[in-house]
This record gives C-alpha cells, structure tokens and sequence, in this order.
C-alpha cells in the first residue's frame, strides 16, 4: 500500500463525489468524535488496526500480483462505481476454500481505480483466536466482523470495508451448488451502512469457485483442527496445509455494480426496510453473477 | 476550577495518589488536600495532610465530615495481581470501594465530587471483542480472572453510588496500561526481560498510558466537572511485536498456544511472573476508543509509542543511575508535622498559603492576589522558588512549566536584577510558543 494506509488525520471538507454531485454525506452530528480520532505518526508502520504497510506491500509485489495478473488474469468492470472518497461498503459474493475473492477485489481496487485506497476485509472472529492466523490476517488488512469495528472504519474513518454477508455459508458451500447466493445473514451489514450513511457497492466475482472448488468438507478433522471448516479441495489435505493455497488458474471477472445509497436518517432502525434492502443487493448480485457466467464462453479462458 | 476547594485522596500512598496530591498542591484555589492511606505516603508532599487510615467506613466518615471535604479522589483500586494477593486485592478493590462510599454518601454529605480510577480491564480482552471499547460497551463475557472481577464489581458500585447520589458528580476514568520508570506494573516487568515474551503465533494490540498523563487526567477531572465514565489511553495501538522493536528487544514467542496456563506456571516457577488477568491480554490484546476524553478537553502528553520509548530509554538507562540515586524519601511524622505547624519554620509555601487564605478571610481581600504580595511590600519576588540561587541551566529546564503569566512575571523579574542574556532568550521563546489550550 503506498500512502494513505493510516487514519486520516482529522476530518477534511469532504470533496464533492464525482458521481452527482452527492454532496454533504454523512451530515457531522453534535456528538461527533471524529475530529478527536488519533493523528498519524510517520515513523510507525503498523496503524491502530495492526494493518503492516510493510507486510502488505511485501505481499502485493509477490504472491497477490502475480495471482492477480498472469494466474487469474482479472478482469474489472465498473471500478468507477467504487467512491473515490469517504466511506463504502462492498458487498459481495463469497467462495473458495481458502478464498481468493477478497485479496482480488482489494488489488482491482488498487490496480484499476482512479483513487487507489486500501480495502479493509472483514473476517470471522475466529481468526482472531487462531495462532497464526491471528498474527497475519490484521497485518494484510483483516478486520474482525464486529459491527463496532465496521461502524468506525466506515463512519469515522471513512474507509472502505468488504464484507461477505453470506459468511461461512458462502465458503463451506460445495462446488455443486457455485454461484448460488446463500442466505445473506441477518441484514446486519445494510444497518451498519445505513448507520454510518455511506454507499453500498455491490460486487459479482466470477471465476473464486472454479479456482478453489471444494467437493466435500470433513468434520471429524475439523473438530480435531478446531478449524471453521476443512474441506476436500483439488489439493488440499493431500498436499498439506499449502495446498489450501493450490488454486486453479480459472479466469476472474470482478463487477462493481452501481452504489446504493441511503438518506434518510434512521432508517436502520426499520426492520422491514433494512430486510428490503438486503433482498434487493443479494437480488442484484446473484442477477449480474448469472449474466456474467451465461456470457462466460470458457472457465479458464473467459 | 468548579469549586473544589477541600480534597480527599485515598491511596495517598500510591505512585498515582503522593503524585496527584502534589500536583494539586501548587493550586492555590485548592484550600485542604487529606490523604489517607494504610501505608504512609512515598512522596515528599508539602501541605497535604496524612491521616493513616485504612477503608473503614465509620472512621472516614467522620474524616470527611470533619475536614468537610467535597471532593474525594479514589486512586487505590489495584489492576495487577503482582502487587498484593488476590484475596488482599480484593478486600482493597470491591470491600474498600463500598466502605469508601458509604462515608460519601447519604443525604448531608458534603461530597460534590467523586473520581475514581479504574482499568480498561473492565472490558477484559477476548476473542469476539470490538478493536476499539468505546465507554458504553460492556465486555462480551463474564471475567474470569480474580482482579478482572474487582474492576466490575466496584464499578457496578460506584455506579450504584452515581444513581444514589444525584447531587454527586461522579467521575469515572479507566486507564489503559501504564508504562513509566516510577511504576510498577507486570508488563513492565515483562518489558524488562532481555527478550520479550509472547505466545506463538499472536501478535496482540496493546495501547498504553504514560504515568504522567495518569496524574494529570486525574487532575483534569478534578479541575473540570466531568460526570461519566472516561476511558483514558494514549493516541496509537501497538502490536507486541512493534513494542519489543521500540525497546530494542528481540520477541521471544516461548508460550505456546494451547496449554498456555500450565507454561506460565512454569514460568513463574522460573521467576516471571505471568498474572492470568495479563494472560488474555498476551493473546488478543486490547484497544480503547479515547476521544471521549480528549473531546472533554484533556491533551495528553505522550502517546503510546512515546511511552513505550521513554520507558525504553529508562531501562537503558537505570543500571547507570542505581547508584547516584539519591536518597529515596521516607515519611517521618514528626518531621513533617514540625514543618507544617511549627511557628519556627519560615520560609515555606503552605505557610504562606495558609497566611494567604487567613488574611484574605479575615481582611476579604478581592480576587486572589498573589499569595506573596499580600505578605512582603517592594518588589514582586520571581514566581519560582529560591529563584535567586538557581544558575542559568538550572532555570532553563523549569520555564516548560510555567504558566504564561509566570513566564512574564519571571522576565520582569530577571529584567531588574541579572539579566541573564540566556534566561531572557529562553524566557522569549517560551512566551513566542502559541499558548496551548489547557
């Protein structure tokens, strides 16, 4: 990550959004913290999150561009329906058995986007209480799915956040059943958007669950392991704890579609609204997930 | 300053407790500081007054009622098991809470205002929590360790004594993980090992304090009237990792991930001490959302990494100092009660204070003139002590601490009789600095 990887400093006028002149969004309320929010301390590397810039970038040069480039040769529409300021929430579909969807749509944010900005993946408090894992995942941008923790980077911090509402629904899916949506959870991350008054950006990956099928999933070792899940992948148990990053070189295609916003101040508080809005985001997305794959001509080649 | 005029400091002889009493002694609005403590004060104090008096509720009462205090500053809760045994811990912590309230409260107390400290233990550290506890979170689980379960419980009662009291401001302020040379704490004690320890395969966050911003937020709230609960942890979170390469310390992930209890027994059998509240902390860490208090107007002096550094430089720094140290101060009674009360003694500042205070209520002098002009006609003496034996380098450290009129007043001062080029240069840099708010 280059620059821009720490909390902003203090609250700015925000810049007027390119996309219609939205401006003003979210009003500053009486009780605001976020001018109080800490400032930046150059010598550092690590930000209040434990997000490394040193890690990050270690891992972008290698592993994530040459996936991203010569491996999944992503290809992106609609980047520019990603905010060039202030905060987002992404939304997208889920799959894989290590997966690869949200290292891929934070390099095409990098990549591809007129304003490259950090992406921060929200992540399963398990992973928090997993040696390893624990000490990792926050150093490449992981973030505990903790609706405090998604309040503040959107609202206060004005960052941009993925979550998967599918959850390990979505990754503990068998390839039989790809690219139909799960149940997406329980609405929680259309009230943390509404909450904080930003965008949702709903994004379609095409191409994560050839890359990484799994076949079946064994819960005698993942009660052993204490693991989520440990499924049957192409490589993996058979090829050791590696194999779990033994992905297939399907073609990726990332969709961000258009945002959805919200206005009207309270509106997390309606339950039937909040349910209407997460219908409406899982219907765009499993719609624009099946026209991506019926003008699929080839898993591998796009 | 919202009236508090007459203070009471428990756990006076705490670092937090002799150090906030001296820092509120040189507030001349402040009429009466009273200190009790078990254990005499461990710090040199001026005009605070000792009384050596454990938590029992009858004898407070009666202190408080006899000196009239209105605000009561609680700074004895205990947060580290390393410093007395669980069951002592306890009997300080939840025990001495409520006898302590009990002597506050009630219909014709004099109390106005209630500070007590606590500890971001209160959130505990676990798996599912928050990266930042902001003051309206509860922590997601029960606690499990003995000291994690003081901090509750005597804050559920100094809550209790909030909704009881309602004419009582009550302020609650818990504090992150202190670091500084004077403190003791088991981290530090971690921190001083050649490497530093860690479970394997964790990297914890960890935000700390500095043990001078501790005194002055303690400060802060008793000058200002803030109600409520204040968490108080400096800017920044750290990862361990990050903490052992600001002490220059290499990290040593020697516990493992499972069976951690049994290999922290055996540590402590090898002489390091891991308390089990510090266990959970090793392994999730923890960080607190501070703007509340910093939106309450406190600045606070260092962040984490300046505290993690300036300790760092201390533990460099300490075996060179061990033995130029100077004499550590003890409390003699005597001594001290000749110094306050003795007609003999001249020359010191409560005397003068207390002069000041008689003749401004016998007189009804308006506003407060300086306490010394009241006293000696000719010119107004320099604001620092014994101003005039003080060599030039050893006034130029002192000006960071004055206040603006201070600074001014010492200008004049050293205008008329040295006039020390160097002085004055300095005197003029520190009055070009914007004022900073306070």
């Amino acid at each position: 990550m280059p620059e821009r990887a720490r909390t902003p400093l203090s609250l700015q006028e925000r810049p007027a959004e390119e996309d219609g002149g939205r401006s003003g969004l979210p009003s500053l309320r009486d009780d605001d913290l976020r001018r109080h929010l800490p400032g930046v301390e150059p010598d550092r590397t690590l930000t209040d999150w434990g997000r490394s810039e040193r890690i990050e970038g270690l891992m972008d040069k290698t592993l994530v561009d040459f996936l991203y480039r010569y491996w999944f040769r992503a290809e992106v529409e609609g980047i520019e329906n990603v905010p060039a300021a202030g905060g987002a929430l992404l939304v997208s579909n889920h799959s894989g058995a290590l997966p690869p969807d949200a290292t891929m749509i934070a390099k095409a944010i990098r990549e591809e986007h007129a304003h490259p900005r950090p992406l921060n993946i929200t992540v399963e408090h398990f992973f928090k209480g997993y040696p390893g894992f624990s000490m990792l995942l926050p150093k490449v941008g992981a973030v505990a799915a903790h609706p405090a923790n998604v309040h503040r980077l959107l609202y206060d911090e004005e960052q941009l956040v993925l979550v998967f509402p599918e959850g390990r629904k979505g990754t503990e899916k068998l390839y039989k059943d790809r690219y139909r949506l799960r149940r997406f959870g329980r609405g929680g991350f259309v009230q943390a958007a509404m909450k904080a008054r930003v965008p949702i950006v709903p994004v379609c990956v095409v191409g994560a669950e050839e890359a990484a099928p799994v076949f079946a999933q064994f819960n005698l070792l993942q009660k052993l392991t204490g693991l989520l899940y440990v499924p049957l992948t192409p490589t993996f148990p058979h090829l050791g704890p590696l194999g779990m990053l033994g992905y297939l070189p399907a073609k990726f295609k990332l969709r961000f579609l258009e945002p959805i916003y919200f206005d009207e101040p309270g509106q997390e508080d309606d339950s039937s609204e909040v349910q209407t809005v997460a219908h409406e985001v899982r219907a765009r997305i499993q719609e624009n997930l099946f026209d991506m794959l019926s003008k699929r001509r080839s898993v591998w080649f796009g | 300053m919202t009236g508090s005029k007459r203070i009471l400091i428990t756990g006076l002889s705490t670092y937090w407790g002799g150090l906030l009493a001296r820092a509120l002694e040189s507030e001349p609005s402040v009429e009466a500081i009273v200190g009790v403590d078990n254990e005499e004060p461990s710090v040199e104090l001026e005009r605070t007054e000792y009384v050596k008096v454990g938590a029992q509720h009858a004898l407070l009462r009666r202190v408080v009622e006899a000196a009239e205090i209105d605000t009561v500053v609680d700074t004895r809760l205990v947060v580290d098991s390393i410093v007395t045994s669980p069951r002592l811990a306890h009997e300080n912590n939840v025990i001495g809470t409520m006898n302590l309230l009990a002597a506050c409260g009630g219909p014709e107390s004099t109390v106005r205002k209630f500070v007590f400290k606590s500890s971001t233990h209160y959130y505990g550290s676990n798996q599912d929590d928050p990266a930042f506890f902001d003051e309206t979170m509860g922590r997601p689980h029960p606690p499990r360790t003995p000291i994690e379960r003081d901090v509750l419980e005597a804050e559920a009662s100094v809550a209790e004594f909030a909704d009881r009291n309602p004419s009582v401001s009550v302020s609650t302020l818990r504090f992150a993980n202190v670091l500084g040379p004077d403190v003791r704490t088991s981290h530090i004690d971690l921190m001083r090992l050649p490497a530093l320890p860690m479970i394997l395969g964790f990297d914890p966050r960890y935000q700390f304090v500095h043990e001078d911003d501790v005194v002055h937020a303690l400060e802060h709230v008793v000058k200002n009237d803030l109600p409520g609960v204040y968490n108080v942890a400096a800017d920044g979170v750290l990862a361990l990792s990050e903490v052992a390469g600001l002490l220059g310390k290499p990290y040593a992930p020697v516990l493992p991930p499972w069976g951690t209890g049994l290999a922290t027994a055996v540590a402590g059998r090898l002489g390091v001490r891991i308390p089990p509240e510090m266990l959970n902390q090793l392994r999730f860490g923890r960080g607190v959302d501070n703007r509340r208090f910093k939106a309450a107007g406190f600045e606070y002096g260092a962040t984490s990494r300046e505290a993690v550094i300036g300790l760092a430089e201390h533990l460099r720094l300490h075996p060179l100092l061990r033995e130029g140290a100077g004499e550590p101060y003890r409390y003699e009674r005597e001594v001290e009660e000749f110094l306050r009360w003795s007609p003999n003694v001249r020359n010191s500042r409560p005397k003068e204070v207390a002069a000041a205070m008689a003749s401004e209520r016998s007189a009804a002098e308006p506003g407060s003139a300086s306490t010394a002009s009241t006293l000696s006609p000719g010119p107004p003496p320099p604001p620092v002590d014994h101003f005039d034996d003080l060599e030039a380098e050893e006034v130029l450290p002192l000006l960071g601490s004055l206040e603006r009129t201070d600074l001014e007043a010492l200008r004049e001062y050293e205008r008329g009789h040295r006039a020390r080029d160097s002085v004055l240069g300095a005197i003029e840099s520190h009055l070009a600095r914007p004022a900073t708010a306070s």
